[in-house]
């Protein structure tokens, strides 16, 4: 029996142990041998629209295998069809226009005739069973034409967390159909001050910020602080296995790393000035930061442990909200130093500062430059559009600006998804501070946060 | 809702104080003039003779506590009540104006009364710059003062920096007013 493991990144829950296998169904040969020695070429294994639009899919319930699955297949076909949909790569039918079509209790059930009529292009059969505390979830994508199967797979695990596996089988089926490294199972960190608890200590009328972490649709939305005090500016590592993040703590910002699923504390910093804005290198080895521990704001790196700390800025200005390029040769940052008040976007190399250059120009305000991850080559930010705030993209390659938000309240504070396909930013346009995703092209606004205010957001790889 | 007209304060906590008490029993509620005696004891220490101080005299800077009092209070205590005042900026700005340089000198003048008192100087923000760069408005802010101060002859290592950005507005509202109260430098003893 072939066997993999499931890599399972970054879920509090510790579904570690859930194993993926095909399908033993009739297809299983088929599947393996295009997998494999490419024996029954006839087969295309992505599924295409009429026409060059793109393909519509269908995610009709799962089957619950046992009575106590009800909800759990429920779910996970709700949130397969939110995934899906989330990256804008397919047309998703919506689930309330399925009544025409009979359910299918087996894969060989699948009314093909009725979801060719209904428009499909691809459908889904899947079942949940449940034993225990574990489900066993068996998936199978349909080309509805062919009415082959291209797609099998079976998960086993934690009862605990359903949407997981939904996560599991969206990621795989955008890798598998449109080469995407989805973002399904990629979680968010923010801060939010939603247990309205006041600050201990002398002054007034002070809320406690917290540092959360969200799966990237806003499910599960957990506290990693419990400090009661002032937290912010919070970013992953690279594995997506520690945030980092700027405590008020100890009076002085300090930057910690929290191990999340180790419950694991370190203090990088270690009482030496005040430290913010702490972001990793794409390699996960060090950590840019603004510091004041030489009497003024200036970019600083450091190895993770806190060792070997470099200055690589020097100006009376106020350097600050450090961001590396995908390769780690660069940084951009927000300096002033053109006039307070008027913040603009430079650029320099990360091992020395040498090679300075201004980026934003046609700003009155620039601030919070986030670096796209390839293949896109761009910078987000916090660009001053009248009296408040839209998020702006700047091209690298062609000097190109494009804007993303157009003054829906004040929106601040862009963070790229790993596949660079969307934004996390803030909005006041809800109520409120809360977060939102979008799509790098300004498609497909959604709203992640809504109790308290939330935000200065980041996305896990 | 009340008359400060000749009312020291002393007298004026105690009014302070019952207005909750005569609001609930008369509704709505109406600014009652000061009751003399039958109102609850006053929670707080009696402040000594010495300390009744003019209404109008605590306008200006000068603290308006003894020094004694002042000695033998926690930490929390003299912060809460704080004879170090906030320092304001304009917009856009991180140096100090006239009045910013007055606070920030009569400030230095109770730190050298009292030579063991360590600060904390928080730089904060209105609520119209982008998170991140309140971070570093407000720190440049802090350093500011710490820089001023520094001149006026306070050790820098009796002064620490810090910047909350626009995370802790004094004043909640979004108005010019609110804004203007918000940009600050704020003096909190962390030591004594």
């Amino acid at each position: 029996m072939h066997t993999t493991r499931l890599r399972m990144r970054g879920t509090i829950l510790a579904v570690v142990t859930a194993a993926v296998s095909l399908w033993p169904g009739p297809d299983w040969a088929t599947i393996h041998a295009i997998g494999g020695q490419n024996q029954q070429p006839e087969i295309e294994l992505v599924i295409g629209g009429d026409g060059g639009a793109p393909p519509r899919y269908a995610v009709p319930d799962f089957i619950a295998a046992s009575p106590d699955a009800a909800e759990a297949a429920r779910t996970i076909s709700q949130v397969l069809w939110d995934d899906l949909g989330f990256e804008r790569e397919f047309y998703l039918i919506p689930r309330d226009t399925y009544s025409s079509v009979p359910a299918a209790r087996s894969p060989e059930q699948v009314p093909f005739a009725a979801w060719r009529e209904l428009g499909a292009d691809a459908v889904f059969f899947g079942t949940v069973e449940r034993t225990g505390d574990t489900v066993r979830v068996q998936v199978r994508l349909f080309n509805v034409r062919t009415r082959q199967t291209v797609f099998a797979k079976e998960y086993s695990g934690t009862a605990a967390n359903p949407r997981l596996y939904a996560h599991t089988i969206a990621d795989e089926v955008h890798l598998q159909q449109r080469a995407l490294r989805g973002v399904a199972r990629t979680k968010l960190t923010f801060v939010s001050d939603r247990n309205r608890e006041r600050l201990l200590g002398p002054v007034d009328n002070r809320e406690v910020k917290e540092i959360y972490i969200s799966d990237y649709d806003g499910a599960n939305q957990r506290r990693i602080t419990t400090t009661r005090q002032l937290n912010i500016t919070p970013s992953w590592s690279p594995d997506a296995r520690a945030v980092a993040y700027s405590s008020y703590r100890n009076i002085t910002p300090q930057i910690f790393i929290s191990l999340i699923y180790q419950g694991v504390l370190e203090n990088a910093t270690k009482g030496i000035g005040s430290n913010y804005m702490p972001v990793f290198s794409p390699d996960g080895t060090k950590i840019a930061f603004m510091s004041n521990r030489d009497g003024n704001p200036e970019i600083y790196v450091m190895n993770r442990d806190g060792s070997d700390v470099r200055r690589l800025t020097n100006h009376p200005a106020g350097d600050g909200s450090p961001t590396w390029s995908p390769t780690g040769t660069q940084i951009a940052f927000t300096s002033d130093r053109t006039g307070t008040g008027r913040p603009q976007i430079y650029l320099m190399n990360s091992a020395d500062g040498s090679n300075l250059r201004r980026l934003t120009t046609s700003e009155s305000y620039a601030d919070r430059p986030t670096w796209s991850p390839a293949p896109f080559n761009e910078i987000a930010y916090s660009a001053g559009t009248g009296a408040w705030y839209d998020i702006k993209v700047h091209e690298l390659a062609t000097g190109m600006v494009r804007q993303i938000t157009f003054s829906e309240g004040s929106n601040e504070g862009p963070a790229y998804s790993p596949n660079g396909k969307h934004l996390a930013f803030t909005s006041t346009r809800a109520g409120g501070t809360q977060i939102f995703t979008i799509g790098r092209d300004g498609r497909g606004l959604t709203q992640v946060t809504r109790s308290g205010n939330n935000t200065m957001p980041a996305w896990s790889q | 809702m009340v008359s400060r007209r000749g009312v020291i304060v002393a007298l004026a906590v105690v009014a302070l104080m019952a207005a909750p008490a005569c609001a609930r029993r008369s509704s709505p509620p109406l600014p009652l003039p000061p009751q003399p005696a039958p109102v609850a004891p006053p929670p707080v220490t009696p402040a000594p003779p010495a300390a009744r101080v003019q209404v109008e005299d605590l306008q200006p800077a000068a603290p308006a506590l003894a020094e004694d009092s002042l000695g033998n209070r926690s930490l929390d205590e003299i912060n809460r009540d704080s004879p170090l005042r906030p320092a304001f900026f304009p917009l856009d700005s991180a140096d100090l104006d006239e009045s910013g340089r007055s606070v920030v000198s009569s400030n230095v003048e109770v730190l050298k009364k009292y030579p063991q008192w360590v600060v904390t100087i928080e730089g904060h923000c209105d609520e119209r710059g982008t998170a991140e760069y309140n971070l570093a408005l407000g720190e440049r802010r802090a350093v500011a003062v710490k820089t001023y101060m520094v001149s006026l002859g306070i050790a820098p290592d009796r002064m620490r920096t810090v910047s909350y950005g626009k995370e802790f507005p004094f004043d909640q509202a979004h108005t010019d007013e609110a804004w203007s109260r918000n940009r600050r430098a704020h003096f909190v003893i962390t030591a004594k």
